[in-house]
C-alpha cells in the first residue's frame, strides 16, 4: 500500500488498532466489500450518484449555525454543525446511503443492520426503501423499549425489526445477532455497519462516507468566522459522527479535537460507557480497540442515558488517536448531558439528541477554559426520539 | 502435536474416523464438566473440544450461547478451564483442543496462556475469530509452546484461501458444513460431500466435519468424505437436561455411544 493514502491502510490497521478478527466464513465477504469499495469510491459515476443523494435527498450541506444565545451565556463563540437537520434526523443517513448504494452495485439482494438508539436503523431502513432493497434491523429489546418510536418508524419504512433478547439486550447484542445473520446469509446479504467500528474495511468505509461533515465544516467556518475553530467537540459512541468531523481537521494541528464519551452514572464497571476512562485494549466484534471488559476478558455491560453511546468498545481509529494524543477523550455524566439537553432547547430552540447533548455538556462544563474561543460542536442528531424518555425521567424526578 | 497426527494415522489404518465431541468448560460447573469429559472418554472420544466461555460468542447459535452463559454464571474463567484440563489429564490422555474467542486468551496474556496451556496438558487451540490474516504472531507463540493450531474452512473457502490457511494450520482442518452459526440442523447443504472432497485433496492434514451434525445419521451420510466428526450443540442440548436430572443421564450416554459407533464404522 502506498504511504500517505489515508483511506486505505493495509489490513485496516491504525497503529496497533483495527484488523479483521472474524470467523473464516466472513473473510471472503469482507474482501469482496473491500474490493468493491476501492473500485467504486474512485469511480466518478458512483461519486456523482452519492453526492446527488446527499444534496437532493439528505439536504447537504447541513448549515453551520452560530448559537448566539448560548455563546453569550457561556462567554465563547459556539458554532453548531447541524447534522440534526439531515433527513431522518441524524448524520447516520450519510453512511447508510453510501453503503446501500455500494450493496446494490455489488448485486446484494438484502440489507441487514444493527441499531442502538434506532437512528442507524431508521437511516438504513430509509436508504433501503429509497434504493429498493429488502431490509432487516436487529435491535436489543431494552433499546426497543427506550426507543419505541424509532421501531415504529423503521416498520413504516418497510423494514423488519428483530428484537434481540440475549446478553444485555442492547447494541452489542444486536451486533452479535447481525453478525450471526451475516454469517448465515453471506452470499446475498450486505451488512450495513453503522459506525467506524468492526472488522476492516468497515472503519475505513464509514469514515469515507461521513467525512463530508468535517469537509463542509472547514469550508463553512472559514466563511462564517473567517478562520478555523479553536476546538472541535463531538460525542463518541462507536465514533462515526466524531470521525466524520475530526478526520478533515487531523492535519490542522492548531485545532484541538475533543471526543466526549458517556460517563453514565459513575466510572465504575457496568455504570458507564467511557472506554478510554475504564477500558483496556482487547479484541471485540472484529477489531482490536479499547474495550470495557473484566480481568478475564469478558465484555462488561454498559450504561448510558443515551442508547447511541451505550456500547462497550469504540472505533479502532479513535484508539489510535487517543494513543497518539491527537484527540483528547473525556466523558460527560448522564445528568450533565440531560442539563445540556434542556439548556440548548431553551436557549436556541434546538432539541438535541441525548448523544449530541454529551458534546454540549462538555462545552458547558469547560466554558471557563474555553472563554472567548471559537468552539465547533457536531450536533450529530436531533432529540425528537428522546423526548418521551426525557419526559419519563422528569416524571420520576419530580 | 504428534499425538493428534498419530491418532489420525491409526484411525486411517482401521478405516475409522475421529469422534470429536464438544462441551463448554464450566457448563454448568467444573465438576460436572469433568463428569461429561469422563463419559466422552469412556465411550470412545478420540479428541475433545473444550469450549472456553465468552460473553459474546458471535459464531455460536442459541444452544452454545446458553451453555456459555451457564458457564460464566458459575464463575468459569480461562484459568479455571485450564484447571479442568489438569484434572482431566491426571486420568486420561485423550487430546484436548480449546475452542474459543480471542479476547479471553488476549486478556490472560497470550504468551502466558500458551505456556500455562501446555503445562496443563492442552494439545491444541481453535480460536474462532482469529483468521489467517491476523494469526502470524499468535501462531508463532503457539508453535514455540508445541501447541497445535486448528483452523476453520467453510463453504466460502476457495482454493486460494486453502493455500493461505495451509500456511498456519496444523493437526487437522475443521470444515464448517454450513454458512452459519453452530447448532444442529436437519440436513446439511447438498454439496457438502463434494466440498469435503476438494478440501481433502488440497489440504495435507486431515479434514473433519462439524457444525450442524444432529446425530449418527449425519455421520453415516458423510462417513466416506471426512476424517472425523465434531458434534457440539446436539450434545450440549442433551447435557443441559442430563446435568440437572440424573435419570436423563443414560439417554445422553446412549447418544454419545451411538455417535462414537458411527464414527468408528460399527
Amino acid at each position: 500500500m502506498k504511504k500517505g493514502n489515508n483511506f486505505f491502510i493495509q489490513r485496516g490497521y491504525f497503529g496497533q488498532y483495527g484488523g479483521i478478527f472474524v470467523p473464516e466464513t466472513l473473510i471472503p465477504a469482507l474482501k469482496e466489500l473491500e474490493n468493491a469499495f476501492l473500485k467504486l469510491s474512485r469511480e466518478r459515476k458512483f461519486q456523482k450518484i452519492f453526492s446527488y443523494y446527499l444534496t437532493q435527498y439528505v439536504g447537504r450541506p447541513t448549515p453551520l449555525y452560530f448559537a448566539e444565545n448560548l455563546s453569550k451565556k457561556l462567554g465563547l463563540k459556539l458554532y453548531l454543525k447541524r447534522e440534526d437537520l439531515c433527513h431522518t434526523g441524524a448524520h447516520k443517513i450519510n453512511n447508510a446511503i453510501g453503503q446501500v448504494l455500494l450493496a446494490k452495485r455489488m448485486g446484494k439482494k438484502r440489507i441487514i443492520a444493527e441499531t442502538g438508539a434506532g437512528q442507524h436503523g431508521v437511516a438504513t431502513a430509509t436508504a433501503s426503501a429509497l434504493i429498493g432493497l429488502k431490509c432487516r434491523i436487529y435491535m436489543g429489546k431494552e433499546d426497543m423499549r427506550r426507543q419505541a418510536l424509532n421501531v415504529f418508524r423503521m416498520e413504516l419504512l418497510g423494514a423488519e425489526v428483530i428484537g434481540v433478547d440475549s446478553g444485555s439486550k442492547t447494541l452489542k447484542d444486536a451486533i452479535n445477532e447481525a453478525l450471526r445473520d451475516w454469517v448465515t446469509n453471506v452470499y446475498d446479504t450486505h451488512y450495513v455497519l453503522g459506525t467506524v467500528f468492526g472488522p476492516h474495511p468497515y472503519p475505513t468505509i464509514v469514515k469515507y462516507f461521513v467525512s463530508v461533515i468535517g469537509k463542509e465544516a472547514i469550508r463553512q467556518m472559514k466563511k462564517s468566522a473567517g478562520r478555523l475553530p479553536d476546538v472541535v467537540v463531538a460525542c463518541v459512541g462507536g465514533g462515526s459522527n466524531a470521525m466524520g468531523i475530526f478526520f478533515p481537521f487531523i492535519e490542522e494541528k492548531n485545532v484541538e479535537l475533543v471526543g466526549v464519551e458517556a460517563g453514565g452514572i459513575a466510572i465504575e464497571p457496568g455504570k458507564h460507557a467511557a472506554r478510554f476512562a475504564g477500558g483496556k485494549v482487547g479484541i471485540f466484534q472484529g477489531t482490536k480497540s479499547y474495550v470495557l471488559q473484566n480481568e478475564d476478558g469478558q465484555i462488561l455491560t454498559t450504561h448510558s442515558i443515551s442508547a447511541g453511546l451505550d456500547y462497550a468498545s469504540v472505533g479502532p481509529e479513535h484508539s489510535y488517536l487517543y494513543e497518539t494524543g491527537r484527540v483528547k477523550y473525556t466523558y460527560a455524566f448522564d445528568d450533565e448531558a440531560l442539563n445540556a439537553f434542556y439548556l440548548l432547547s431553551k436557549e436556541e430552540g434546538i432539541i438535541p439528541a441525548l448523544e449530541s447533548s454529551h458534546a454540549i455538556a462538555y462545552v458547558i462544563k469547560n466554558a471557563g477554559s474555553l472563554k472567548n474561543k471559537i468552539v465547533l460542536v457536531n450536533l450529530s442528531g436531533r432529540g425528537d426520539k428522546d423526548v418521551m424518555q426525557v419526559r419519563d425521567l422528569r416524571g420520576k424526578n419530580e | 502435536m504428534n499425538s493428534i497426527k498419530g491418532l489420525f494415522t491409526d484411525l486411517k489404518k482401521h478405516k475409522s474416523k475421529a469422534f470429536i465431541p464438544y462441551i463448554t468448560a464450566g457448563d454448568p460447573d467444573s465438576d460436572k464438566t469433568l463428569e461429561i469429559l469422563d463419559i466422552f472418554v469412556e465411550n470412545g472420544a478420540d479428541i475433545i473440544e473444550l469450549g472456553v466461555p465468552f460473553s459474546d460468542p458471535m459464531a455460536d447459535g442459541p444452544v452454545i450461547q446458553s451453555a456459555m452463559e451457564r458457564a460464566l454464571s458459575s464463575g468459569t474463567t480461562l484459568r479455571k478451564t485450564l484447571e479442568i484440563v489438569v484434572k482431566f489429564k491426571q486420568k486420561h490422555n485423550t487430546p484436548i483442543i480449546l475452542m474459543g474467542y480471542l479476547n479471553p486468551f488476549f486478556a490472560y496474556g497470550f504468551e502466558k496462556f500458551a505456556k500455562d496451556a501446555k503445562s496443563s496438558g492442552v494439545d491444541g487451540v481453535l480460536i474462532v475469530d482469529l483468521p489467517p490474516e491476523e494469526t502470524a504472531e499468535y501462531t508463532e507463540i503457539l508453535k514455540k509452546n508445541k501447541l497445535t493450531q486448528i483452523f476453520l474452512a467453510t463453504p466460502t473457502t476457495d482454493s486460494k484461501r486453502i493455500e493461505i490457511i495451509s500456511r498456519y494450520a496444523s493437526g487437522f482442518i475443521y470444515f464448517v458444513s454450513v454458512t452459519g452459526v453452530t447448532g444442529a440442523r436437519n440436513a446439511l447443504p447438498f454439496d457438502t460431500a463434494s466440498k469435503l472432497e476438494i478440501l481433502r485433496t488440497h489440504f495435507k492434514i486431515p479434514v473433519v466435519l462439524g457444525f450442524g451434525i444432529s446425530g449418527p445419521e449425519t455421520i453415516e451420510q458423510f462417513y466416506n468424505y471426512a476424517d472425523g466428526f465434531v458434534v457440539g450443540s446436539a450434545i450440549v442440548k442433551k447435557w443441559e437436561i442430563a446435568s440437572r436430572n440424573p435419570q436423563e443421564k443414560q439417554a445422553l450416554i446412549d447418544f454419545i455411544k451411538q455417535l462414537s459407533k458411527s464414527c468408528h464404522g460399527k
